[in-house]
């Protein structure tokens, strides 16, 4: 398995980055972690002509403390989220959800952005992300924008970045002690979730997001509505799959994810709500 | 497109000539500076067969390009024990008969070297969780966590 040919050139900051990709177009790639692109391109499935290195952009690999929020660089490696203090104390969600990526040898090098803006729906972190109420910040030649979640995944592998625009921060909202729950349910630990769900609840409000229950990562707002209703954590679960549309796969029908979401979001918000 | 570039591999500088970047450091080791003990399976980040130490980090080769190796130092099963003889995790797989086809040991040999290293007393769940990134296909783990479990053991003896 050896990719199509590609030229590689390395970008020395962000600015660089998006200055090359500007002079590549569409033909070129981002090149973070590697652990989404590699693969695909290895396949075949992927064959972009030039691949732009932002590996090396070590001032985008960060957790702060904001204030409201925690900011995350997103070249911050898996491993350095699963690892965080700061991210224990203020978004542990986050976190934990982070420690069930791959396994070790992945968590060493993919990183979170790179998860997010490959936006695969199997993945643990754009679901974690949509649950948790993140902003996503993206800079193109004419500065930074930010862009919520919930608007961020417009299709498969497809997000609401332009062509020539980098994801540089994630923002996730302080969790204030909110109960929270990280529900994989997979074959193999180091395995993609079958579905996945990512849960927080706090006083009235609440955050459930679905993981491989679409051709994007699913926020299952019915849920929540149910739960801010009055309904019980039993018949708002029964509403999990009411925002997704399941694929079937050599590992479960489309009619056992939906079963699988509905259990797996009454346990994750059990859990929450313990 | 082809370069020269230098990786430092074992402690020491390997000069690479008229190669092309987008290789996998995975396929320079093997097929360009003759070290095979990294293996290639699965070529997808998965099996672990491939795993060495970029900058005391475990990582699969096979999904590191050899730009990205650059300037970085790499730690292979062949400079684990620089006088050529066998390091106490090796010596322990064989004793506990943690090794049979072979093709998943270097790349596990590496593995537990990096735990025991960053964890001296692990427990089985926590040898569990950090091998899970290295698939082996013949032995069930039984004995690859016996044999991690017996090099924890001595290491603490030695200390005592």
């Amino acid at each position: 398995m050896i990719p199509a040919a590609f030229d590689y050139v390395r970008a020395e900051n962000a600015e660089q980055a998006i200055s090359l990709i500007g002079e590549h177009g569409d033909e070129a790639k981002f090149l973070a972690g590697g652990h989404s692109l590699l693969p695909l391109m290895k396949l075949r499935l992927a064959q972009p002509t030039v691949l732009i290195d932002i590996g090396r952009l070590t001032d985008l690999s960060y957790v702060r403390d904001a204030g409201d929020h925690i900011a995350i660089g997103a070249l911050t490696r898996h491993m350095d989220v699963e690892n965080s203090p700061v991210l224990h104390e203020h978004a542990p969600l986050l976190a934990h959800a982070a420690s069930h990526v791959g396994d070790p040898q992945v968590r060493h090098r993919g990183t979170i952005g790179g998860s997010i803006a490959h936006a695969d729906p199997a993945s643990d972190l754009p679901a974690t992300t949509l649950a948790m109420g993140a902003t996503y910040v993206a800079q193109g030649p004419n500065g930074t924008r930010e862009i919520a979640a919930a608007d961020f995944y417009e299709g498969f592998l497809t997000t609401a970045l332009a062509a020539d625009e980098i994801l540089t921060e994630i923002r996730v909202p302080k969790m204030n002690g909110a109960g929270w729950s990280f529900q994989k349910f997979n074959r193999r630990a180091q395995d993609w979730a079958i579905v996945g769900v990512a849960a927080w609840r706090s006083n009235g409000d609440s955050g459930v997001a679905l993981v491989n229950m679409g051709s994007v990562p699913i926020l299952a707002s019915s849920v929540s509505s149910a739960l801010s209703g009055g309904a019980s954590v039993a018949d708002a679960a029964e509403q999990a799959a009411a925002e997704a549309d399941p694929q079937p796969d050599l590992n479960a029908s489309a009619e056992y994810r939906v079963h699988l979401a509905k259990v797996l979001t009454r346990r994750a918000l059990d859990a929450a709500s313990g | 497109m082809n370069e020269h570039y230098t990786l430092n591999v074992n402690g020491a500088e390997h000069e690479v000539a008229d190669a092309w970047l987008g290789e996998s450091l995975l396929y320079v080791l093997r097929e360009r500076l003759g070290l095979s003990a990294a293996k290639g399976a699965c070529e997808q980040g998965e099996c672990g067969s491939c795993s060495v130490l970029v900058d005391r980090e475990l990582v699969c080769s096979c999904l590191v390009l050899a730009a990205s190796a650059i300037g970085r130092a790499i730690t292979t099963v062949e400079g684990l024990e620089p006088s050529g003889g066998l390091t106490d995790v090796q010596t322990a797989y064989l004793e506990a008969g943690a090794v049979q086809c072979g093709f998943c040991t270097p790349g596990l040999i590496m593995a537990t070297h990096d735990l025991l290293d960053r964890v001296p007393r692990p427990s089985e769940m926590q040898i569990r969780e950090e091998l899970s990134g290295n698939v082996c296909r013949c032995t069930g783990y039984g004995r690859i966590i016996d044999a991690v479990q017996q090099v924890a053991v001595a290491r603490s003896q030695v200390e005592s």
